[in-house]
C-alpha cells in the first residue's frame, strides 16, 4: 500500500509515530500528481520546492521534538482563490493571471500555522461561477473516474485531486454547492460550514453572503480535521461568528443516538435521476439499520431556492467583481491600442457628421475600463454581471433583489421549521452523476438547475455535506447530501461518519492507470 | 429690496471625522503624508480584504448627529453605492443608504436679517460612509498622465443632508459656519476646507411669483466650491443666473433633468458639469460584508452625556454669566472652546467679565493672528491676564501702559507684577502729580492761554511733556488736574 492511499488521518498517525516523514509523505503526493496531472487537470500550480521546503521544515520541528500543529506536515491543495502572500492567485481567470496577494487569507495562515503543507494551487470554475471547471480560463480539469467527463464545480480541481489522491486534504469554496457537488461527482467527502463558521478574509469574493470555506477529503474523519484548523472567529471578518470551535475529531466517532433523519419528498421528484434517487434512498435505508427514525419534512420553497440563488449571487457578484477594472492590480488592457482604436472611431464618427455618436462615444478612461474587462472576463462572468447588474438597477431592484431577499428569508424559514423535527435532512447533492464534458457549455439554465439541491443551505446559511453513497451502472459516484442547522457541524460530521462506518463507498478508487 | 422670487437652497456637507483611523481599516487616517503610504489590503480594495466597522467613528457621528438634534437609528446599516472612479479602488463606496444612522434634527443659525434672531434649518439626516481616494492630473509635454493616492481612502465622512430651508447666500454660509462651529466644539472634525475635511454641494432653484400663484424653477447641484465665501458667492451668482434664465425660457421644475454645474473660482461662474457624470444608476444594496449596526438608549444616552456645552448655550451663559454683549459673546464662542476657556479663566482672575472680553479680543486674539498661534500656545497665563487688567481696572495704569506691560510679559514670560515692575510702573500721588501739573502750566503760558480761550485740544502738549518727565502718569488725571488748575487762575 502506497502512503498516497492512505485517508488524512492514517498518515498523521503515521508522521507522529514517526514512521514516515513529512518529506517523504509530500514527495508521495507530488510524484503522484506529475504522474496522473497531465491527465486530470487538478492544479493550476504545484510549487514542488515549496512545499518540499514546508514538508523539511515540520520534520525538523518533529525531530527537535517541538510542539506540532494538527496537521503535523500533511499536504494540502488549495482553491486558487485563496489569498497565498506573494503567490499567484488567479481565480482561474486572465483578469488576475499576473495577481499576487501582498498578505495570507485566514485560513492559509490557519493551515500554516497549524504545519500544514500547501502542495499548489487547484483549477476551478473562473471567479468559482459555474459547475464544471469548464468555466477556467486556463485549464480543463476532468473527472478521475470517467476522464470524458466533468469533475463538477467550481471546486473541480480540488476535487479531483482528492479523488485521484494526488492530495489528502484540500481547501476550497462553496457558494451554491461548489465544494459539494464536485464531491459528490468524484465520490470524496464535502463539507459546505454554517455561514460565519469559516473566516472569509482571504477568499476573493464570489458572492460575499454565501461564500464560505471548507473541506474535501477522502473521509469524514479527515474533512473533521481539517475543519476543525479552519474554523474559528477572526476579527478581520466581520460575517465570522464568535463562537468555540468543537473537537470534532475526537467526537466524529460517536454515533448520533436516536437521530432523526429528515427526508423531503419534493426533491425526489422531476428531474432527478433514476439512480441518483435510488442510492440516496438506499442510504435512508442504511440510516434505519442504524437505529434512525426517517421523516417527512417539507422545504415549501426549496423551489425557489435556484431562482433566488441566481438573483442573489449574481447582484453581489457584479458589485465585488467590480474592482477589477484595469486600475489598481490585475489585467488591464494595452492603452494605446485602445486610444488608436478609440481615435480612430472618433474620425470616423466627425467624419459621418455623427453627432449622436460623438457624444456616446466613451472616454479614454471609460474604453479602458470597457476593453479590460470585455478582454479578461470569460462568457460565464460576464454573464452574471449582466444579470446582477441589471438587477440591483433602478426599477428593477424591488422586483428582483428585494423579492429574492424576501424569498431568502422564507427559506431559511423553512429549514427552522424542518429542523423542530429532525436532526439531519438527506437528500441528493445532484440531480445526476457526471455529465460529458461540453454537454451544458451552452446551456447556462442547465447548468445552474445542477445547483436546485445545494444552493438552499447556502440561502439558509446552514451547514451541508456531501458523502459517497453509491455508484452508477456507468460507474460514476454519487453523493449523499446531509443538511444540519446553523453550527451543527459536529452533528454533521458525526452522522456522515456513522453512514461512512456502515458503507464501504468510501474505500472505491477511480483507476488512472487502465487507460 | 423685494425681489419677485425666493431663493431655495438646500445643502449637502459631508465633514471627514476626527478619527486616528480610518471607517473600515486601520490605517492612519493623517493629512499630508506621501502618497499611498497610508494604505493597506482594506482601503486599496484588494480581492479577498474585507472591512471591519471602527465604532469609534460610528460612535463620533452619533455625537455629531445628537448635536444636530437628530433622531438616531437603533439599529442602522451599510449599503454599497456602485460607481467606477480610478479613485474608487473596490468600485463601490461604503455608504447608508435607506437606514442612515440619524435623521430628523435641525440647526439653528444667525438670521442674517435680523440682528439677534436665529433661523431654524432643518436636518433630513446625517449618515457616514468612506471617503475615495484622490486622483492628481499631470499633464507633462502633451502627456496626459494620472496618478491617484489612497491615502484618503477609507476615511470616515459624515454626509449633512439640510432641508431646504436657506432663503439666501448669506444664510447658507451663517449655516455653515454655525455648522462647523458645532462640529469643531463636539470635537468631531476640524472641518478644514482646504484639507478637503469639509466639502459642501449645494442644490438651489428659485420659487418665483407670478400671478397663477408660486412656480418652482430646475433644481441645480452646484460644486466645486472650496470655501465658504465661494459658496456664498456661487450661490448668489447661481440665483441670478436661473432668474434670468427664467426670464428667457420661462422653464419649471422637472420640465429639463437635474443639471450639475461646477464653480469656476477665476471666472467667478458656475458652468454645466459633463452630462456623463451625472445622473448614475449607483445599483445600491446591502453590503453583505458589514453586519448591521445596533445602538442601546443607554448608549445613546451616554453619547448625548458626552456632547458638552454647545455653541449657542455657551453664547446665552457668557452674556449672563460675564454681563458681555451679544455680540463679544458670539465673537468669543466662534473662536472655540480654547479660547471661551481661556477668556472665563481671565474674567474670573479680575472679576470684570467686559475688560477681559476687551482684553481678549483686543490683545490676545491679536498676538494669536499675527503669530498664527493657537490659544493653548500663548504664553500669558489667562490668571496673570486677570491680574494685569485687575491693575488697569484699579487705576494703577493706562490701557496703553498696561499693553505694554503685556507686550513684556509675552516678550520675557515674566509674570504680571515682574513685568509691571520691570517697566517701573508705580501708581503716581495726587500731591505728586499736582505738583507736576502746576510746574508744567508755570512753563507752558502759550498753553494755558489756549485752554483759557476754550481750545482744550491743547492739553495734548501737557500730557506728552508730563510722560516725559514721569512715564506712570495717567493721562486723564493729568489732563483733569490741569484743567482744573487753569479754571482756578
Ligand atoms: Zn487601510
Amino acid at each position: 500500500m502506497s502512503l498516497t492511499d492512505l485517508s488524512a488521518v492514517e498518515l498523521l498517525d503515521r508522521l507522529d509515530a514517526r514512521h514516515v516523514t513529512s518529506t517523504e509523505v509530500v514527495q508521495a503526493f507530488l510524484d503522484r500528481i506529475e504522474r496522473y496531472d497531465r491527465r486530470i487537470g487538478a492544479f493550476l500550480r504545484v510549487d514542488r520546492e515549496a512545499a518540499l521546503d514546508q514538508a523539511a521544515a515540520v520534520d525538523r520541528k518533529r525531530q527537535a521534538g517541538e510542539a506540532l500543529g494538527r496537521l503535523g506536515g500533511l499536504p494540502v491543495a488549495i482553491k486558487d482563490l485563496l489569498a497565498t502572500q506573494g503567490e499567484p492567485t488567479t481565480c482561474a481567470s486572465r483578469m488576475l493571471e499576473d495577481f499576487r496577494p501582498p498578505y495570507d487569507a485566514t485560513v492559509i495562515a490557519r493551515l500554516k500555522a497549524a504545519d500544514g503543507v500547501i502542495l499548489g494551487k487547484t483549477n476551478m470554475d473562473e471567479f468559482a461561477m459555474g459547475g464544471s471547471t469548464e468555466n477556467s480560463a486556463f485549464r480543463l480539469t476532468r473527472n478521475p473516474w470517467d476522464t470524458t467527463r466533468i469533475p463538477g464545480g467550481s471546486s473541480g480541481g480540488s476535487a479531483a485531486a482528492v479523488a485521484a489522491a494526488m492530495a489528502p486534504l484540500s481547501v476550497a469554496s462553496d457558494t451554491g454547492g461548489s465544494i459539494r457537488a464536485p464531491a459528490s461527482w468524484c465520490g470524496v467527502v464535502g463539507l459546505k460550514p454554517t455561514y460565519g463558521r469559516v473566516s472569509r478574509y482571504g477568499l476573493v469574493a464570489f458572492a460575499s453572503s454565501l461564500d464560505q470555506i471548507g473541506p474535501l477529503a477522502r473521509t469524514v474523519e479527515d474533512a473533521a480535521l481539517l475543519l476543525e484548523v479552519l474554523a474559528g472567529h477572526d476579527p478581520r471578518d466581520s460575517t465570522s461568528v464568535d463562537r468555540p470551535v468543537p473537537n470534532y475529531t475526537s467526537s466524529v466517532g460517536r454515533p448520533l443516538e436516536r437521530l432523526r433523519l429528515g427526508i423531503v419528498p419534493e426533491l425526489f421528484g422531476d428531474g432527478l435521476d433514476a439512480e441518483v434517487a435510488a442510492a440516496v434512498r438506499v442510504a435512508v435505508d442504511v440510516y434505519r439499520s442504524l437505529g434512525a427514525t426517517v421523516q417527512e419534512v417539507s422545504l415549501p420553497h426549496g423551489k425557489y431556492a435556484v431562482a433566488t440563488y441566481y438573483i442573489i449571487a449574481p447582484c453581489e457578484a457584479s458589485s465585488n467583481l467590480a474592482r477589477y477594472d484595469g486600475v489598481h492590480y490585475g489585467y488591464r488592457t494595452d492603452a494605446q491600442k485602445a486610444a488608436a482604436r478609440l481615435e480612430a472611431e472618433r474620425k470616423a464618427l466627425e467624419q459621418a457628421g455623427d453627432r449622436a455618436g460623438l457624444d456616446n462615444l466613451d472616454t479614454a478612461l471609460v474604453r479602458m475600463y470597457r476593453q479590460t474587462r470585455s478582454e479578461a472576463f470569460g462568457p460565464e462572468v460576464k454573464r452574471r454581471i449582466m444579470l446582477g447588474t441589471y438587477a440591483l438597477s433602478a426599477g428593477y431592484y424591488d422586483a428582483y433583489y428585494l423579492k429574492a431577499m424576501k424569498v431568502r428569508r422564507l427559506v431559511r424559514e423553512d429549514f427552522d421549521r424542518a429542523f423542530e423535527q429532525v436532526d439531519l435532512i438527506a437528500g441528493p447533492v445532484t440531480p445526476m452523476p457526471a455529465y460529458p464534458i461540453g454537454e451544458k457549455v451552452n446551456d447556462p439554465l442547465a447548468m445552474y438547475l445542477c445547483d436546485v439541491y445545494t444552493a438552499c443551505t447556502n440561502l439558509a446559511g446552514i451547514a451541508g455535506l456531501s458523502i459517497p453513497c453509491g455508484f452508477s451502472s456507468r460507474g460514476l459516484p454519487i453523493g449523499l447530501h446531509l443538511q444540519a442547522p446553523a453550527f451543527e457541524e459536529e452533528r454533521l460530521l458525526r452522522g456522515a461518519a456513522m453512514y461512512q462506518r456502515a458503507t464501504a463507498w468510501h474505500t472505491r478508487r477511480p483507476s488512472l492507470d487502465g487507460e | 429690496m423685494n425681489k419677485p422670487y425666493a431663493i431655495i437652497i438646500g445643502l449637502e456637507v459631508h465633514v471627514q471625522l476626527l478619527t486616528s483611523s480610518k471607517l473600515f481599516c486601520g490605517c492612519s487616517t493623517a493629512f499630508g503624508a506621501a502618497p499611498n503610504t497610508q494604505t493597506c489590503v482594506v482601503c486599496t480594495g484588494t480581492p479577498g480584504a474585507l472591512p471591519v466597522m471602527n465604532r469609534q467613528a460610528y460612535l463620533l457621528s452619533v455625537k455629531a448627529a445628537l448635536g444636530l438634534n437628530c433622531q438616531i437609528a437603533r439599529l442602522t446599516k451599510w449599503d454599497r453605492k456602485n460607481y467606477y472612479y480610478p479613485d474608487l479602488p473596490k468600485g463601490y463606496q461604503i455608504s447608508q443608504y435607506d437606514m442612515p444612522l440619524s435623521r430628523d434634527g435641525h440647526l439653528d443659525i444667525p438670521d442674517p436679517e435680523q440682528e439677534g434672531q436665529v433661523r431654524r434649518i432643518r436636518i433630513i439626516r446625517a449618515h457616514l460612509e468612506e471617503d475615495a481616494g484622490k486622483s492628481m492630473h499631470d499633464e507633462v509635454a502633451g502627456k496626459a498622465d494620472s496618478r491617484i493616492d489612497l491615502n484618503r481612502a477609507g476615511t470616515p465622512l459624515l454626509e449633512i443632508v439640510s432641508q431646504p430651508d436657506l432663503r439666501s447666500p448669506a444664510e447658507a454660509k451663517n449655516y455653515l459656519t454655525e455648522l462647523k462651529l458645532l462640529l469643531n466644539y463636539l470635537g468631531v472634525s476640524d472641518c478644514n476646507m482646504q484639507e478637503g475635511s469639509l466639502r459642501v454641494d449645494a442644490n438651489i432653484n428659485l420659487h418665483v411669483a407670478t400671478p397663477e400663484g408660486n412656480v418652482a424653477t430646475p433644481i441645480v447641484e452646484v460644486k466645486n466650491m472650496n470655501s465658504f465665501r465661494a459658496v456664498e458667492r456661487a450661490l448668489a451668482y447661481e440665483a441670478q443666473r436661473q432668474w434670468e434664465l427664467w426670464q428667457e425660457t420661462g422653464q419649471r421644475i422637472g420640465d429639463v433633468p437635474k443639471q450639475t454645474r461646477g464653480w469656476e473660482e477665476e471666472a467667478q461662474i458656475t458652468r454645466p458639469q459633463r452630462s456623463k457624470e451625472e445622473s448614475s444608476d449607483y445599483r445600491y444594496f446591502p453590503d453583505p460584508d458589514l453586519a448591521p449596526v445596533t445602538i442601546s438608549e443607554d448608549a445613546i444616552a451616554h453619547v448625548r452625556q458626552s456632547l458638552g456645552e454647545l455653541p449657542a448655550d455657551l453664547r446665552t451663559r457668557l452674556v449672563g454669566q460675564f454681563g458681555i454683549t451679544p455680540y463679544d459673546s458670539d465673537v468669543l464662542v466662534s473662536q472655540g472652546r480654547p479660547l471661551v476657556d481661556y477668556f472665563i479663566a481671565a474674567a474670573e482672575a479680575c472679576r470684570d467679565g467686559k475688560a477681559a472680553a476687551n482684553w481678549v479680543q483686543q490683545s490676545v486674539l491679536r498676538v494669536l493672528n499675527e503669530r498664527q498661534m493657537p490659544i493653548e500656545q500663548f504664553p500669558v497665563p489667562p490668571a496673570e491676564l486677570g491680574r494685569l487688567i485687575d491693575e488697569v481696572q484699579s487705576g494703577k495704569m493706562e490701557t496703553s501702559r498696561g499693553r505694554e506691560v503685556l507686550a513684556e510679559m509675552l516678550a520675557t514670560g515674566k509674570s504680571a507684577a515682574a513685568a509691571i515692575d520691570a517697566l517701573g510702573i508705580v501708581q503716581v500721588d495726587e500731591a505728586d502729580l499736582e505738583t507736576l501739573c502746576a510746574e508744567l502750566l508755570a512753563s507752558n503760558p502759550k498753553v494755558v492761554d489756549d485752554l483759557k480761550q476754550g481750545r482744550l485740544k491743547a492739553a495734548g502738549a501737557l500730557i506728552g511733556q508730563a510722560k516725559k518727565r514721569n512715564p506712570n502718569v495717567n493721562a486723564t488725571r493729568v489732563r483733569e488736574i490741569c484743567l482744573q488748575l487753569v479754571q482756578r487762575m
